[in-house]
Parts: C-alpha cells; sequence; structure tokens
C-alpha cells in the first residue's frame, strides 16, 4: 500500500545544512499498521510529514498503492492520506465551529457543502451531534482529538498517518482514543503508519515496528519480539530497556 | 448504529443572525468587567448618535453668522460661547462630530483591509512576495506620516477628502506589518497543514483561515490608531488642507480660535476639549477590545 524508497531529507543550507531523514526505505502492506519508534529528532515526523505531502524537500520515492506521488498533490493523491496530529489544541481552526471543521474537507476538495456528512462523523467517533455549534476551545482534549480523527477520516482515505496522536493527552484519555482508532482500522481496514516515542503505545497499536535513530532505522521489529523484549540492535535494546523501568 | 443514525437530524450550518448573537453577547459579558472600557464605548456611542441627529440636538444652524454677538463667553445662550462671526461654538462642535466620524471611519474602511491584505499575503507567500510588500510598507513608513499627509493634501488641493486620502495613504504600514507578523505565526499551524492535507486552495486558506486569526489585533489596532488619525486630521484642518470654512472642523476651529486665544479662550479651548475626549475613548475602547480580543493580553 505505501512504498518509501531511499528518502533523504534535508533542511537549510551549507553551514545549517540538517541532514535529517538519509535514505530510508519500507513498505506498508494494506490493512498493516507500522510503527515508527525512536527519540526526539531522530526524524520520524519528518518522515511521516513527507509521507503527507506537507515537506517539500525530500528527495527519493513514495508510492500510494503502487502510484508514485510527487511533492505537490493532486486533490487525488491527497484523499489517499490524511493525518491525525500531535496537540489537539492546535490542529483545530480556534475560530471554526466543529461543524465547520467537519465540513471544511469535503468543501475543499469541491464535494458539496459537506454539512450531511457531519453529524454522521461525529456519531463515528462516539461524540454527540450537538457537538456542531461548538467551538474547540469548548471541548476537552480527548474531544479535540476525536474531533480530529473525524476529520481526518471524513473524506475516507485508505491510509490513516498518525503523528504522536495521544502524546498531548491525559494517560486516562490515551486509552480511549487508541481504542478509537484501533476500532475505526478494523472497520474501515485502514493502513495505519503511527509514529511515537512511547512505546507502550506502539505496542498496543503496532503489527510491525522501525526503530529510528539518527535518520536511519536501525531495527525492524514485530510485535511479539517486542514484547518479549527480542532485539536485533543495541540502540533499540537500550531504548526498550530504558522504557520500561 | 443505523437506528440512532435514521432518527438523526443532518447538521445545519448556523445561521449568521444566530452566529452574530451568540458572539456579541459573549463580548457584551466580558465587557460588562471593564468599567473603563464601558465608558470609553459608552462616549463613542453617545458621539455617533450626536453625530447622527446633529441637526435635532444643536441649537443653533452652526453656520449662522451673528456680528453682533461675535465672541461672547459661554453663557446658558451659548454654551460654549461664540466665535469672531457670532456663530455658536456649541451648536458648531456638534455638527463637527460629523467631520471627525465621517474621517475616522472612512480612513479605517481603506486603511484596514488595504493593511489587512498586504500583510496577509506577505506574511502567508514569503519569499519575494513578503520582500516586496515589505519594502514597499518600509518605504512609506519611513515618511512622517504627517508631512506625508501634508503633501498629498497640497498637490491634490485642499478639502475633506483629500485629507482622508492623505492620511489613509499613511496610514496602511503599520496594519500591514502586524498582520503580517500575525499571518507568520498562523501559517505554520498545525490547522493550516491539516488544511493543506484535505485540499484547501491556498486562497481558501489565505482568506477563510489565515486572516480571521489576524482581524481581531488589526481591529484593535485600528481603534487606537483612531485617535491619531483624529490629531492627524485636526492638524491637517489646523495647517488649512483639511476641511475647509464653513465647515465646522475641529482643527481648524482651533485655528481660527487661535487668534484670540489669551482674551477669548473659548474658541481654542472648546474644540480643544473636545478633541482631547474624542481621541481618549477612541485610546479607552481600544486598549479594552485588546483585552477582549487578543488573549494573550488578558488580565490575571
Amino acid at each position: 500500500m505505501i512504498r518509501v524508497e531511499n528518502l533523504d531529507v534535508t533542511f537549510g543550507e551549507k553551514q545549517q545544512r540538517n541532514h535529517v531523514v538519509r535514505g530510508v526505505s519500507f513498505e506498508v502492506a494494506r490493512g498493516e499498521t507500522l510503527g515508527i519508534v525512536g527519540e526526539s529528532g531522530c526524524g520520524k515526523s519528518t518522515v511521516l510529514r513527507s509521507l503527507a505531502g506537507l515537506e517539500g524537500t525530500w528527495t527519493g520515492s513514495i508510492s500510494f498503492n503502487g502510484k508514485p506521488v510527487g511533492k505537490n498533490r493532486s486533490r487525488e493523491e491527497l484523499k489517499l492520506a490524511q493525518m491525525v496530529f500531535q496537540d489537539p489544541y492546535g490542529s483545530l481552526h480556534p475560530r471554526h465551529r466543529i461543524g465547520r471543521a467537519l465540513a471544511e474537507p469535503v468543501r475543499s476538495m469541491g464535494q458539496g457543502d459537506g454539512w450531511s456528512k457531519v453529524a454522521e462523523a461525529l456519531l463515528q467517533v462516539g461524540l454527540p451531534a450537538e457537538f456542531v455549534d461548538r467551538f474547540p476551545h469548548e471541548l476537552s482534549g480527548g474531544q479535540r482529538q476525536r474531533v480530529a480523527i473525524a476529520r481526518a477520516l471524513i473524506l475516507s482515505p485508505p491510509i490513516l498517518l498518525l503523528d504522536e496522536p495521544t502524546s498531548a493527552l491525559d494517560v486516562s484519555i490515551q486509552a480511549e482514543v487508541l481504542n478509537l482508532l484501533a476500532d475505526k482500522r478494523e472497520e474501515l481496514g485502514l493502513t495505519c503508519v503511527l509514529v511515537s516515542h512511547d512505546l507502550a503505545v506502539i505496542g498496543h497499536m503496532c503489527d510491525r515496528i522501525l526503530v529510528m535513530n539518527d535518520g536511519m532505522f536501525v531495527d525492524e521489529l514485530t510485535r511479539d519480539e517486542m514484547r518479549l523484549g527480542i532485539t536485533h540492535a543495541d540502540y533499540s535494546r537500550e531504548l526498550i530497556e530504558a522504557s520500561f523501568i | 448504529m443505523t437506528d440512532t443514525l435514521r432518527d438523526f437530524h443532518p447538521a445545519q450550518p448556523p445561521g449568521l443572525a444566530t452566529r452574530i448573537l451568540s458572539s456579541s453577547a459573549r463580548v457584551w459579558h466580558k465587557l460588562a468587567d471593564e468599567p473603563l472600557g464601558m465608558i470609553g464605548f459608552a462616549i463613542l456611542a453617545l458621539l455617533v448618535l450626536v453625530a447622527i441627529f446633529a441637526p435635532l440636538i444643536a441649537p443653533f444652524d452652526p453656520a449662522r453668522q451673528m456680528l453682533s454677538n461675535a465672541l461672547q463667553p459661554p453663557s446658558f445662550a451659548h454654551f460654549a460661547g461664540t466665535d469672531e462671526f457670532g456663530r455658536d461654538i456649541f451648536s458648531r462642535l456638534i455638527y463637527g462630530t460629523r467631520i471627525t466620524i465621517q474621517t475616522v471611519l472612512s480612513v479605517s474602511v481603506i486603511v484596514g483591509p488595504i493593511g489587512l491584505i498586504i500583510g496577509v499575503v506577505a506574511g502567508f507567500f514569503g519569499g519575494r512576495t513578503d520582500a516586496i510588500l515589505m519594502r514597499a510598507t518600509d518605504i512609506v513608513l519611513s515618511f512622517p506620516s504627517l508631512i506625508l499627509a501634508l503633501a498629498f493634501a497640497a498637490a491634490l488641493g485642499a478639502g475633506l477628502g483629500t485629507a482622508i486620502i492623505a492620511i489613509s495613504l499613511t496610514a496602511w504600514p503599520p496594519i500591514a506589518r502586524l498582520a503580517r507578523a500575525e499571518a507568520l505565526v498562523v501559517r505554520n499551524a498545525d490547522y493550516v497543514a491539516a488544511a493543506r492535507l484535505y485540499g484547501a486552495s491556498p486562497l481558501r486558506i489565505l482568506f477563510l483561515y489565515i486572516a480571521p486569526m489576524c482581524i481581531p489585533s488589526v481591529i484593535v489596532r485600528l481603534t487606537l490608531n483612531m485617535a491619531g488619525i483624529i490629531l492627524t486630521a485636526a492638524s491637517l484642518g489646523f495647517l488649512g488642507l483639511g476641511a475647509q470654512p464653513p465647515l465646522p472642523e475641529w482643527g481648524a476651529m482651533i485655528a481660527s480660535g487661535r487668534k484670540f486665544m489669551l482674551d477669548y479662550w473659548w474658541v481654542a479651548v472648546m474644540p480643544g476639549i473636545a478633541i482631547l475626549l474624542t481621541s481618549l475613548a477612541f485610546n479607552i475602547a481600544g486598549d479594552t477590545l485588546r483585552d477582549l480580543l487578543d488573549p494573550r493580553h488578558a488580565r490575571s
């Protein structure tokens, strides 16, 4: 479903040149959930943003569903992959009511005014339809993240990109949001890429885990290997040991 | 699941009227906590009412001359005295609010959108667009505004319309800079990234996502600018380049009263008080608006 070859991302020029992602390649099968784990600044979010089409400086090749996609995506290409952001306080426009936030993707795509889909989208993520008239600041963090998930799903993309979807949330809410994501994944047959530094989240959600360090993948683990603590590289062993102390 | 869906009415976009009602009710509640701001807004509301109903309120015709009554001190017949032609200063002040409000509103209506669009476009597109627009802004900003307004008023001929154009030409750069600064922050927000992901066009992002975030601070800045606009308009009037006689412009009234200032103080002081109160009210109102609209200036 997703195939990435030799993805390379560099920011800045000359002395400020910063080689963030160094030639990574991976594949994600249809319906599979891939986790990318690593410490802050290792480049995992940049990989995800390049997949989504938000970074403009990558080289290499990315293809969805067998078709290569470029840096500037057409609407059809954008519809293939939608993203849920880390911070639910920053990913919803503070002056758009929830109904508008959910109708905007449909309107932007030129598929009508979108209001007919709004109530159903809210119900899908377990929120009451009365929320259409609320502003984001009238919702809790978990409710906002549900709205963000509903917004990502409203265009029915086959691929869902998750950038630390729970790290800005309360521990008690994290499980709720993760379960919601898992349910939607089952229900809609989504292919997911989940980026996180939280091994518990990754272990709960992912079929396969790539460990990233300094812009490169250093290890690949299956879910069972991770549960049992089996690793194939020093870095991933340190990472796993450090997180379970 | 499907049953619950079927019972469900589709969500409707909220009507314009309900949106305006709910947001003005919210602002009104906040305003109730700001007594000083209330005073500022009350003075402004009073000024607008006076301007609208000037013919009903004014006791005399502002242009009627009675030379036998010239330079009378304030009394019950003439609350603010009379000027050198025997015109009632109080009535002239009342009619003068029309000119002041007209100037302030025209300048704000011209300057606000221009500054907002230039700033937001520069901030959002960045690169060469930003450089060109901001250098143009810097050039206009480097002129002392009163001198530039003087030059325009002198070149285009004196009059109220010219004064409005001249002030507008010099008043947009600060707004553009402010809007650009806001746009620079907002364009990197996650909700803009999300909008790009769901295919919103750059123009849609610019006008529906970024501009609405810049509007509150632009409004605050405009309100605070209004005091300056009044003073610039009065200065132009004082120098004879604004509204022309017999229009009762406050600055021009001070200019004519200057000749008799020592013996007949009220001729210059009364319009001076009017200018002072009005600018003060605009400043207070602007400050309060900032507290209401801009969460970063929230009081603890």
